[in-house]
């Protein structure tokens, strides 16, 4: 009796409580989430491209972030390190089309899933040799302060990063479905073959998408960067994405944004309403569990292309 | 089948020129020292039994495979090897044995793919997608809907392609070619898997497509009463080698093509 009391009626006993506190707990989780959709659109980026895993994302993460800070550290101002850095980016996209998709083309998934661990460790160590491994404060100016709309407390850093990460994903939502490059980038990771035989250029295709998941990474790493420091862990966000990914499916932007909010959600509202349950500190795989149990009844996830085969 | 090719067809000069075309994959040779012509405007076969090196010669064409030796000229332009986006920029377009259509899009965005070389507006206009992109968008959309019209596949516009049977998967496949406005398409095995009646339609649309267009059209088939009724020329391929090339009838009465493929006199 006791146990169900602690598990199925106390916690919402305490939601009803206090309604504030559970709709800034839920605001709080929001905001996380924001931040994890912005990893998760990385990877569904590169996914949707080149049915790949891209492992590394999480380093190309730590490594947009360390460059930034590296650049800023040297007195470059921060526009100008911004806009060096997507250049960073783009040079290492040409460089990952060159040198490792290329020779790679027509390989099985499991081997571009094997390359990209290895560019994990690229990325890991590239940036911490050139900008090293201490943690680095990264600050671009956007307020810190909390406020209060009608008694719930607010973070204008987690506010900024909410309207910067919408305006991104509206932003990419339209380009893949809208444009002719965003059809062209479906159509490459549909089929190379039939993608080269209309004459989509598969090159300028995966420079082109992992430079926007470059840009992607870069916009993590200043949210994750200027609310966390710039430091190691940031690469292990990126796991964080898989939950999130499993949620949303592999190949949706909306599905990676509602994935990572449901996530961020979840994490929170459970860790402060279930945590004391189980002795606290639940939030750090609460949120794969949740994904297990999803998993069973929609594999493809929230919003993942269903499955079709005609056998 | 019955469809004449209609009177009044020009048939041009020489458009592709494949000289002593040879491929080898390891100790595996596909071709050996192939050569025929293509003129502007006719019907090509390439007809011979299984293995016989048809596709790999369609592949060599378009880009997919590079010969080891050989020539390959088209349009006045010689390559040693072709390159994927470069024949498709130049005019040839092509289907595929074992269709190859993006599965997860609709039947119209597959066939706006095929318009992706015409759509050359910078990368960022279209990003944003207004003003000139959006224009041209519109431009191109155009021209897909008078291809859909043409095939009569109006009803599966919006279909996700991997829900189609199978002869309209090849038909989609067919308008996807057929929207680059290509000045020659390659077809491999188009009527494979397919009733009568199927065959019938396809054998329909692809001379209409040479006649209403003046594609030239370059296709491998094994229905012999299809071959012989509707090319122009035809070119015999048998362990990579050519064995035979002329009119339906020259090849027909031709003892080696007999011998390899045929089996029994056809008529």
């Amino acid at each position: 009796m006791e146990v169900l009391n602690t598990f199925l009626i106390a916690p919402f006993l305490d939601m009803a409580d206090s309604p504030i506190f559970l709709l800034e707990v839920v605001i709080g989780g929001l905001m996380a989430g924001v931040m994890y959709s912005l990893v998760a659109l990385g990877f569904v980026l590169i996914y949707k491209a080149s049915g790949v895993f891209n492992y590394a994302q999480g380093a190309m993460v730590l490594f947009a972030a360390l460059t930034l800070v590296g650049l800023m550290e040297n007195h470059v101002p921060i526009i100008v390190a911004i806009i060096l850095t997507m250049a960073v980016m783009v040079g290492v996209a040409m460089l990952i089309e060159r040198y490792m998709l290329r020779p790679l083309v027509n390989q099985a998934q499991i081997i571009l899933f094997m390359a990209c661990i290895g560019l994990n460790f690229v990325f890991e160590g590239a940036g911490q040799i050139a900008w090293g491994s201490n943690v680095k404060k990264l600050d671009i100016g956007i307020p810190e302060n909390s406020f209060e709309i009608g008694g719930v407390l607010l973070n204008a850093f987690d506010l900024t990063a909410a309207i910067t990460a919408a305006i991104l994903v509206a932003f990419l939502a339209v380009f893949f479905q809208k444009t002719a490059i965003g059809r062209a980038l479906r159509a490459v990771a549909d089929d190379h073959q039939a993608a080269l035989s209309v004459g989509i250029p598969l090159k300028t295709i995966w420079v082109i998408v992992w430079s926007v998941s470059g840009f992607v990474a870069l916009v993590a790493g200043i949210m994750w960067g200027g609310k966390a420091g710039v430091q190691f862990s940031l690469v292990l966000i990126a796991l964080k994405a898989l939950p999130v990914l499993i949620l949303g499916g592999f190949e949706s932007v909306p599905g990676a944004i509602i994935g990572g909010l449901l996530i961020g959600v979840f994490e929170k509202v459970s860790e402060v309403y279930w945590g004391p349950a189980f002795g606290g500190a639940i939030e750090g795989w609460f949120a794969y569990m949740a994904a297990l149990v999803f998993l069973m009844f929609r594999p493809q996830g929230l919003f993942g292309e269903k499955i079709i085969e005609r056998v | 089948m019955s469809a004449e090719p209609t009177v009044g067809r020009k048939i041009g000069d020489v458009i592709l020129d494949v000289a002593n075309v040879s491929l080898s994959f390891g100790g595996v040779r596909a071709l050996n020292g192939v050569s025929f012509d293509v003129n502007e405007g006719e019907v090509r076969a390439i007809i011979g039994p299984n293995g016989a090196g048809k596709s790999s010669m369609l592949n060599c064409i378009n880009g997919f495979y590079k010969p080891t030796e050989g020539m390959i000229t088209f349009k006045g332009e010689s390559h040693h090897q072709m390159e994927t986006y470069e024949s498709a920029s130049q005019g040839i377009a092509r289907t595929f044995q074992n269709i190859a259509l993006f599965k997860g899009m609709t039947t119209l965005d597959n066939i706006m793919t095929g318009r992706n070389l015409q759509m050359k507006k910078n990368f960022l206009w279209q990003a944003l997608y207004f003003g000139p992109a959006l224009k041209e968008e519109l431009e191109n959309r155009e021209v897909v809907e008078k291809v859909i019209d043409f095939l009569e596949i109006e009803s599966i516009r919006k279909t996700v392609v991997g829900r189609l049977p199978y002869g309209l998967q090849k038909r989609v496949e067919l308008a996807r070619a057929l929207a680059a406005e290509p000045d020659m398409l390659l077809l491999d095995e188009p009527m494979a898997g397919m009733n009568h009646e199927e065959k019938e339609d396809m054998c329909r649309y692809i001379l209409d497509v040479n006649d209403e267009f003046g594609t030239t059209i370059v296709l491998i088939e094994h229905d012999m009463s299809v071959v012989m009724d509707i090319s122009d020329r035809v070119v015999v391929l048998d362990y990579g080698e050519k064995i035979a090339d002329g009119t339906p009838d020259e090849v027909r009465a031709n003892q080696r093509v007999v011998d390899a493929y045929l089996g029994v006199q056809h008529d």
